[in-house]
C-alpha cells in the first residue's frame, strides 16, 4: 500500500521530494509494522536491516518510477517539437508559395515586356500587364492578411466600437467585392426592424469581407451565398451560408487554427482568413461557429452581445 | 485643363514618378518635393491649384505639413497614406485635408480624387441649384427633385444632404458632419448619423442599399458623389 503510493507520488514529483517520501514512508512502516510497535524504536538487528531494505527497495522504486516519468516526458516534448516544426514547414511552404507566386508572375511578365527588340503581339502585352494587375492585387491582400495576423498577435488590436448599420456594413463589404462576385449570386435577407449595434465597423467589414470571400474561393461557379442578420436577446447575429459542398466533418474544429488549411484544399490561400475573422470576433467578445447544412453547404454564424439602438427610438424632426 | 498644377509631396520616389507620369500624361503640370521642407517651400514660391501630400515624411509628419499648409493655403490638399489607419485619415481631414487615398491606389481612384479635389478648389460658394443625373437640388427654394417627382425631406434631412450638396466629392467625417447638422454636443452620437444617412438613402437613391450619390467611407464618413 506505502509502496503503490509511493509510485503513485514519483510519477508526479521531482527525485529530491520523492527520496523524501520513501523515507517518511519507511519511519510510517517502521512506526505502525515493526515491534513494538507505535514507537520508532527498532529493537533487533533483524528489523533494523528488514527496515533498510525497505527503505532501499522504496529508493529504487521510486527512482525507477521518476525514470519513467522523464522518459515520457522527453518523448512528448520531442512530439510536441515535431510538431511545432511541421506547423512551421507549412506555415513557410504556404507563405514563400502564396508569396512568391505573384512575385514570379510580376518580375516574369515584366521581364519580357521590357525584353529588347521583343516581337510581342498587342493582344499578348495585354494579357501579360493583365497578369501582372492580378498579381500584385493578390500580394496585397496576402499582405493585408499577414498585417492583420500580426496586429492579433501582438494583441495591438483596438476595438472602437461604434453604432453600425449593418445592413449598410453588408451592402459596403459586398461592393469591396465586386469583382470577385460575378459568378455567384448573393442573397440578403435582413431581420425587420433590425436595430442599430456598437460594433467596430472596420473590423466587421473585415469579417464579412473574410467569410464571403472564403465562401466565393471554394464553391462551384453559380453557387448562391446567404447573408442573414437578426437582433436575438441584444445579440448580434450574423450569418453567411453557401450552397457548396460544405467542410469535412473532422476537419470543422480545426478550420479556425492560424496557417490550417483544409486537406486536399485548392491553392490560393495562406489559411489566415478564418482565424483572422476568429480573432477580431473574439476582439468582441463574440463566438463564430462553423456548420454544415443538411442540405449541402457550410454555414458560419456570428454571435456578438452589444448595445442595440432601435430607429424608432429617434423622433423623426 | 492645361495650366492645372498639381505638387506632389512624397519621399518616395516609385511613388513621385508613378504619380508624375498618371498625372502629366492626363494632361496636369506636375511639381515634386521629397520632403516637408521643399514641399512647404514648393507650394509657398509657386502655389499649385492641388497638393497631393503623403503623411509619412522622413523630416516632419504629413500632419504637420498640413497644419503649416492650412495657415494659408486654401486650395485642396489630397492625403496619399500607406496606412489604412482611419484615426490618421480622420484626424488629417479633421485638420484641412480635402481627401484621401491609401496605397495601393487604383488609378481610376486617385484621378476620380484628383478631379473632385480640382473642382471643389473651384466651386463659387453662392451656387445654390444643381442638378446630379436625375437628381435636381435647389437649396434656397428647399426644393428636392428625383425625375419629376418631388421628395419631402424633414428639417434635418435637408440640411444633411445641403451639406453633402456643397461639399460634393468631399469626405465628411462622422464628427463634421454631427457638428454641422446637430451641433457641437452631438458629435459622438453616430446613430443619429446612421439613421438619417438610412432614411436619406431611402429618398434620393434608386436602390437604397446600392447608393450611387452618399457613399459610405467604411470608418472614416461618408461621400456625397455624382455619377460620373
Amino acid at each position: 500500500m506505502l509502496l503503490v503510493t509511493l509510485s503513485f507520488l514519483s510519477l508526479f514529483l521531482n527525485i529530491l521530494p520523492v527520496i523524501a517520501a520513501a523515507l517518511v514512508s519507511t519511519f510510517i512502516w517502521n512506526f505502525f509494522f515493526i515491534p513494538p510497535r507505535f514507537t520508532f524504536h527498532v529493537n533487533s538487528a533483524e528489523d533494523f536491516f528488514l527496515l533498510i531494505g525497505y527503505f532501499v527497495i522504496a529508493v529504487v522504486h521510486s527512482a525507477l518510477a521518476y525514470r519513467i516519468k522523464q522518459k515520457e516526458k522527453r518523448v512528448q516534448e520531442e512530439k510536441q517539437q515535431a510538431n511545432m516544426l511541421k506547423l512551421y514547414d507549412t506555415l513557410l511552404n504556404s507563405l514563400s508559395h502564396e508569396l512568391r507566386t505573384p512575385i514570379a508572375t510580376i518580375i516574369g511578365a515584366t521581364d519580357n515586356l521590357l525584353m529588347p527588340g521583343g516581337k510581342l503581339s498587342d493582344e499578348d502585352r495585354r494579357s501579360l500587364l493583365l497578369e501582372v494587375s492580378v498579381a500584385s492585387l493578390r500580394l496585397n491582400q496576402q499582405v493585408e492578411n499577414l498585417l492583420n495576423m500580426s496586429r492579433l498577435e501582438s494583441g495591438f488590436i483596438r476595438v472602437k466600437m461604434d453604432w453600425c448599420d449593418v445592413n449598410e456594413l453588408v451592402y459596403a463589404t459586398l461592393k469591396h467585392l465586386e469583382e470577385n462576385l460575378k459568378k455567384h449570386t448573393i442573397q440578403i435577407n435582413m431581420a425587420e426592424d433590425l436595430p442599430l449595434f456598437k460594433l467596430d465597423s472596420g473590423l466587421m467589414e473585415q469579417v464579412l469581407f473574410n467569410l464571403i470571400f472564403n465562401a466565393i474561393h471554394y464553391t462551384p461557379e453559380n453557387s448562391q451565398i446567404i447573408i442573414n442578420a437578426a437582433c436575438v436577446d441584444g445579440n448580434c447575429i450574423i450569418t453567411v451560408e453557401d450552397n457548396g459542398k460544405g467542410f469535412p466533418p473532422e476537419e470543422i474544429e480545426r478550420v479556425f487554427d492560424k496557417f490550417y488549411r483544409l486537406r486536399f484544399s485548392k491553392t490560393g490561400g495562406t489559411g489566415l482568413g478564418l482565424s483572422i475573422a476568429k480573432g477580431f470576433v473574439e476582439a468582441h467578445h463574440g463566438t463564430i461557429q462553423l456548420q454544415n447544412i443538411a442540405t449541402g453547404g457550410a454555414k458560419f454564424s456570428i454571435k456578438i452581445l452589444t448595445g442595440t439602438s432601435y430607429l424608432n427610438e429617434i423622433k423623426n424632426e | 485643363m492645361n495650366n492645372v498644377n498639381i505638387l506632389v509631396i512624397d519621399d518616395e520616389a516609385q511613388i513621385r514618378k508613378l504619380l508624375h507620369i498618371i498625372l502629366q500624361s492626363n494632361g496636369y503640370q506636375v511639381a515634386e518635393a521629397v520632403n516637408a521642407k521643399d514641399g512647404l517651400t514648393a507650394a509657398a514660391n509657386h502655389p499649385p491649384d492641388l497638393i497631393l501630400l503623403d503623411l509619412g515624411l522622413p523630416d516632419e509628419t504629413g500632419h504637420v505639413v498640413l497644419k503649416k499648409l492650412r495657415e494659408w493655403y486654401t486650395k485642396s490638399i489630397v492625403i496619399i497614406s500607406v496606412q489604412s489607419n482611419e484615426t490618421d485619415i480622420v484626424n488629417a481631414l479633421d485638420n484641412g485635408a480635402n481627401d484621401y487615398i491609401v496605397k495601393p491606389f487604383r488609378t481610376g481612384e486617385l484621378l476620380a480624387r484628383v478631379r473632385s479635389a480640382l473642382r471643389f478648389s473651384n466651386v463659387p460658394d453662392d451656387e445654390s441649384v444643381f442638378q446630379f443625373n436625375n437628381l435636381f437640388i435647389d437649396l434656397s427654394a428647399r426644393l428636392v427633385k428625383k425625375g419629376d417627382e418631388i421628395i419631402k425631406l424633414t428639417a434635418t434631412e435637408f440640411s444633411l444632404l445641403a451639406l453633402f450638396v456643397k461639399n460634393e466629392g468631399k469626405v465628411l467625417t462622422h464628427h463634421y458632419l454631427l457638428n454641422q447638422v446637430w451641433g457641437s454636443g452631438y458629435t459622438n452620437q453616430t446613430q443619429y448619423l446612421r439613421v438619417y444617412i438610412a432614411q436619406l438613402r431611402k429618398k434620393i437613391e434608386e436602390d437604397s442599399n446600392r447608393p450611387v450619390h452618399i457613399i459610405t467611407e467604411s470608418g472614416v464618413g461618408y461621400r456625397f458623389i455624382i455619377m460620373e
